[in-house]
């Protein structure tokens, strides 16, 4: 037999189907539990940012020091070594250091410091003079953020999850360094180190077919929240 | 009886960077709005206006001085109580400000949850409002669906929602053409007469003042310059910023320019007089100068009218021996305000 059918026949895919939507179900839960749980955080964080900001509702210079330093400090950590440094964080929060909790744990935090930055920068596009205009017909500051300032940006929020929703699949693909699991350990434990190309490859289009769907249901609900 | 009484008001703001010194954007500024009244504040941008009218509804708190609105004193209320009375001021704003994400009756809804009005009254009112400005059909418009005009004529019905004493306008013609800018006058005029409301308008327009305004302020510098009943601003303006302003509408002085021109035309001496209303007749003044045997011509100005009142500012040429222009020129200056053109 020559190289080409070599590789072409050279593959357990047909004995690993169970292995890959065991793998596909993991990837699924740890990325959804985490853009629920990270978007929530993130969403708080991204608008303690913008209120704390100058000129903000809750302007307080300090206060927006120290979550912006808290920000910056946590967000350019190689997700790699991001997971493996909140370990301890993790055995104290979940109870375990390892598995698709500490995946969870881990993605979750560093989604919530980046899901923060978005809403941050998405808030920016509301108009002062609209938050004003709430002001002035006498709504308090909390009604305000949340019956003006966040359905003014809904729709460049749901962009930005969608961007949000994407990255975290892309990060969950490392939970195999602490044996989390997913479609990212799966190909490179099954298809990677064993040289089967056709197996990386499956995992790969799934991660793909994820993102493409996500995505897609992103737009379309951007668009209906933006009626255009 | 007084809607706004603002006593010795200053407001400042906090330099940017380490050692720049606090800005005072409002420098004591004294106003009193009787009900009923349209009060415009004109002055050029940075001239205070806009903060000025922020210190109405707290919107900005008072650095020093006396803000009371309604009866009630604003400096030094707590956050909650003055949120209550923001419920009785409506605003308006140059850039509209509507919620985007809402519909116009959406729009028009907010002001009344906050209010905590209960949702069953809401169609009723909400209805009321839109025909009130005529905008009945257009309920379920999104704001981005409506013309610059029909943008502000939600925002005033937004701003009217809850039945304010005061309105406060902020430029909210400066965004329009004419033809909407009369439109949106005349809307503001109904609002003033037929519900009542006291106005303050800010604005750098002098025609939206001399079509909408009873007084007028005019601020420079964070001060109020000059104040008055518009028709007497208009035809006397006394500070330099307020005939600026009054000349961007009332052309009745001649520049240096064209009086050079005229000087060429004309022998004799230049001088202006200022006719109010119908106090001194024309002729009474014509008449005087014929007796003195002092020939004249209007070389320029002309009558204009402010709301129902009218005034003339004309600049003469008068001819005649040196001692008759003079004694004519002394018993002018008896019956009317006479300035000799330099």
């Amino acid at each position: 037999m020559d190289a080409v059918t070599t590789l072409a026949v050279d593959t357990r895919l047909p004995e690993l189907w169970p292995q890959v939507w065991e793998a596909l179900g993991q990837t699924l839960t740890m990325v959804s539990i985490t853009l629920v749980l990270g978007g929530a955080l993130g969403l708080l964080l991204g608008l303690a940012l913008h209120l704390t900001k100058r000129g903000g509702l809750y302007a307080n210079t300090p206060a927006y020091v120290l979550l912006n330093t808290l920000v910056n400090f946590f967000r350019p950590i190689p997700f790699v070594i991001f997971i493996a440094a909140v370990q301890p964080a993790a055995r104290l929060v979940v109870g375990i250091g390892i598995g698709t909790k500490a995946v969870v744990f881990a993605l979750t935090l560093a989604a919530m410091f980046m899901i923060a930055r978005i809403v941050e920068q998405n808030l920016v596009s509301v108009s002062p003079g609209v938050i004003e205009a709430a002001r002035a017909m006498g709504a308090s500051r909390l009604r305000v953020t949340c019956t003006v300032l966040v359905p003014e940006a809904l729709g460049p929020l749901v962009l930005g999850f969608t961007f949000a929703f994407v990255a975290i699949v892309d990060a969950s693909a490392i939970a195999g360094v602490i044996a989390g699991g997913g479609l990212g350990t799966f190909a490179q434990q099954y298809g990677y180190r064993q040289f089967d190309w056709v197996v990386t490859w499956t995992a790969v289009l799934l991660l793909v077919a994820i993102v493409q769907l996500a995505q897609l249901a992103g737009n379309l609900l951007a668009r209906k929240v933006l009626r255009t | 009886m007084s809607v706004v009484q603002l006593t010795d008001v200053v407001k400042e703001f906090p330099g940017r960077g380490r050692r720049a010194s606090a800005v005072r954007a409002v420098d004591g500024v004294s106003l009193t709005v009787e009900r009923g009244e349209i009060h415009a504040i004109v002055g050029y941008s940075g001239a205070g206006k806009s903060t000025l009218v922020r210190l109405v509804n707290a919107l900005e708190e008072a650095t020093s001085g006396s803000v009371v609105v309604n009866g009630t004193e604003l400096v030094g209320l707590p956050e909650k109580q003055l949120r209550q009375v923001r419920r009785d001021i409506g605003m308006i704003f140059q850039q509209f400000n509507l919620f985007g994400s809402r519909t116009v009756y959406g729009n028009l809804a907010y002001p009344l949850t906050v209010a905590g009005v209960p949702k069953d009254q809401h169609q009723k009112r909400i209805s009321q409002l839109l025909h009130f400005v005529g905008l009945a059909d257009k309920a379920h418009a999104y704001p981005d669906q409506l013309s610059g005009g029909q943008k502000q004529r939600v925002g005033i019905a937004r701003a009217l929602a809850t039945d304010p004493k005061v309105l406060l306008a902020d430029e909210a013609t400066s965004a329009l053409d004419p033809e909407t800018t009369r439109d949106v006058l005349d809307l503001l005029r109904r609002v003033n007469r037929d519900l009542g409301v006291t106005i303050v308008l800010i604005t750098h327009e002098m025609e939206v003042v001399r079509q909408l305004a009873h007084t007028v302020s005019v601020m420079e510098h964070g001060k109020v310059v000059e104040r008055g009943v518009v028709a007497d601003v208009f035809a006397d303006p006394a500070h330099a910023v307020t005939r600026r302003f009054v000349g961007t509408v009332v052309d009745d002085r001649p520049d240096d320019e064209l009086l050079a021109v005229l000087r060429g035309r004309h022998s004799g001496r230049f001088v202006r007089l200022a006719f109010r209303d119908a106090d001194v007749r024309q002729s009474q003044v014509y008449d005087a100068l014929g007796r003195h045997g002092v020939g004249f011509e209007l070389v320029y100005g002309g009558i204009e009218a402010v709301g129902e009142r009218t005034f003339a500012n004309l600049t003469l040429a008068l001819d005649g021996e040196p001692d008759a222009v003079q004694a004519a020129i002394d018993e002018v200056a008896g019956l009317v305000r006479l300035e000799e053109v330099e």
